[in-house]
């Protein structure tokens, strides 16, 4: 115990413990939001007329939640907890730390509200108006400075490859979130803002960002996570060192090229999105050698994926990271994205790479952390088998029925009859999409049943540590009473 | 001396530039990494940090009942 007593004073865990909890808060809203969502789709009259819970409003609710609210905390907690542990030594700055936790919550919580009461800039995963993008730009340079602060202060003299994907993430979303929310207020005291790019340019600007967001926030960043949480869980190494150094460059080097493979087929110049398809089809070795090099990890140790569920949430996250990161390159290819493209395929995508492998990887890493930083056991296995087998089945439910309805949509929208006349009207795709959005319903409840039976596992584990120290405390009091 | 940064304002010259740059980096690191024993060796030391942090024993079977 006094060793444990002596991690705490040596490390700062008060704020990994603070985004621990929120990344389960936003979770479990987040979520449940995407839930209520894919419901109204399948069945409208959930809208009920209401403004603020319509499927315009709650969707950028849904997005924020899940990616800035639950990916971004868990990030924040994970790095603060990496950096501390692989450099040994203290976060930089507990003061700056805090910064970071309430200008990120304030941030995610205003987005949501303001979107619901109809704010928003209209930028897909960027939705938020002027004066939020300006308090999470103040809010991510102060996590940049900590972190390099802290990366300067180690005491290891080599910096691990983990938080080489963290420092690559902090700082192409710098880039990023300024670039993309370069906007001119129509008043000091509008919310209002006019891009300050246009057209075609505009809609570059949004997938260069678009895409780079899912490859910086959602790909590098919890690979920064993978490379230190597989390893720690399994007791082992990872297999290779230098490929996950050749994953990183290349990584780095191909990511920046491929966004404007989101606008094949439009007014962008054609070279253009075929170079983002060329790069995003080279992106393919990176992703797969990172995923090998993950899941081989465990080679020796594979008795663990039975006995461990914690470790089958991070294997089945690395194979859902080789799925999507496989799809994702299919579907950048021209004649995919033809019929791909305006369908639900794509949804099914993004939730094969956002549930399949950022939830999964968070929840097992999160499974890792939570025992470690209240200091005893987690309180029930069992509930964490019943998670994993509720994420994998909704996950699977999810994505089956988004390829049945994207590929039937696209088929539909694309058939013509013998006079060349298009064979089905709108309305019949709509019509045939509300099987499969049912289904996709289906999913997304055992996925948020999931993250709620995770976050009252986490709920009794902290009351079980507390209690547990409480009695310690007691113990060590009557001794030194008595002594 | 502007004509030199004059040159790097055409996209037609700074494109093919970068790409060669940047292809004959990433080459340049893949034969750092991959070649000499010694190197290859100390790079693959590094891959016990994590394991190596100063965690107690009695946190190892946290996760298990």
């Amino acid at each position: 115990m006094a060793n444990s007593t002596a991690q705490v004073e040596q490390y700062n865990y008060d704020i990994v413990r603070k985004f621990t909890i929120m990344a389960l808060v936003w979770g479990v809203l987040g979520m449940t939001a995407g839930l209520y969502i894919g419901s109204e789709l399948a069945w409208p009259l959930l809208n009920f007329d209401i403004p603020q819970i319509t499927f315009g409003r709650l969707r950028p609710v849904h997005t924020t939640l899940v990616i800035f609210g639950f990916g971004g905390s868990a990030l924040f907690a994970t790095s603060y907890y990496i950096v501390q542990r692989t450099c040994q030594t203290r976060l930089f700055s507990d003061g700056m730390a805090t910064f970071t936790f309430w200008g990120w919550q304030i941030s995610v919580g205003v987005a949501a509200i303001s979107y619901m009461m109809g704010y928003t800039q209209a930028r897909e995963y960027a939705e938020m108006v002027w004066p939020i993008d300006i308090l999470i730009a103040v809010t991510w340079v102060a996590y940049l400075v900590i972190y390099v602060m802290t990366l300067r202060k180690r005491s290891q003299p080599h910096i691990y490859v983990a938080n080489w994907f963290f420092i690559a993430f902090i700082l192409a979303t710098a880039i990023l979130h300024i670039f993309n929310n370069l906007a001119v207020p129509i008043s000091l005291f509008s919310l209002t803002s006019y891009s300050l790019q246009a057209g075609v340019q505009d809609a570059m600007t949004q997938w260069w960002y678009g895409h780079n967001a899912v490859g910086f926030f959602l790909t590098a960043a919890f690979l920064g996570m993978m490379y230190y949480f597989v390893p720690k869980q399994a007791g082992r190494p990872v297999y290779s060192y230098r490929l996950s150094i050749i994953h990183f460059w290349a990584l780095v080097f191909l990511y920046m090229w491929v966004g404007a493979h989101h606008l094949h087929w439009t007014a962008l110049p054609d070279w253009t999105s075929t170079l983002a398809a060329t790069f995003s089809i080279l992106l393919l070795m990176p992703s797969w050698g990172g995923m090998i090099n993950g899941i081989m990890t465990l080679s020796g140790a594979w008795d663990k994926l039975r006995t461990d569920p914690v470790i089958r949430f991070l294997i089945v996250a690395l194979s859902f990271y080789g799925m999507s990161t496989f799809e994702g390159p299919l579907m950048s290819l021209k004649s995919v994205n033809a019929l791909s493209h305006y369908t639900d395929w794509t949804i099914g995508h993004v939730h094969s790479g956002a549930l399949g492998w950022v939830a999964m990887i968070t929840f097992g890493s999160l499974y890792h952390l939570i025992p470690r930083l209240w200091e005893t056991r987690m309180y029930s296995n069992k509930l964490i088998y019943l998670h994993f087998w509720l994420a994998t089945i909704g996950i699977v439910i999810y994505i089956s029925a988004m390829w049945v309805a994207g590929i039937g949509q696209g088929l539909m929208l694309r058939a013509f009859d013998q006079y060349g006349n298009l064979a089905y009207t709108f309305i019949e795709t709509v019509n045939f999409l509300h099987e499969p959005y049912v289904a996709r319903a289906l999913g997304g409840l055992f996925f948020v049943l999931g993250i709620i039976v995770m976050t009252f596992n986490t709920f009794m584990t902290i009351r079980q540590g507390r209690r547990e120290q409480a009695l310690l405390e007691a113990k060590l009091a009557a001794k030194l009473a008595q002594a | 001396m502007t004509e030199f940064f004059d040159w790097f304002t055409h996209l037609e010259n700074t494109k093919p530039f970068v790409l060669v740059l940047f292809f004959v980096t990433f080459i340049l690191i893949v034969l750092y990494v991959f070649t000499g024993k010694k190197r290859s060796q100390r790079l693959e030391s590094y891959k016990n940090i994590p394991l190596n942090d100063d965690e107690a024993d009695h946190h190892k079977d946290l996760n298990h009942e």
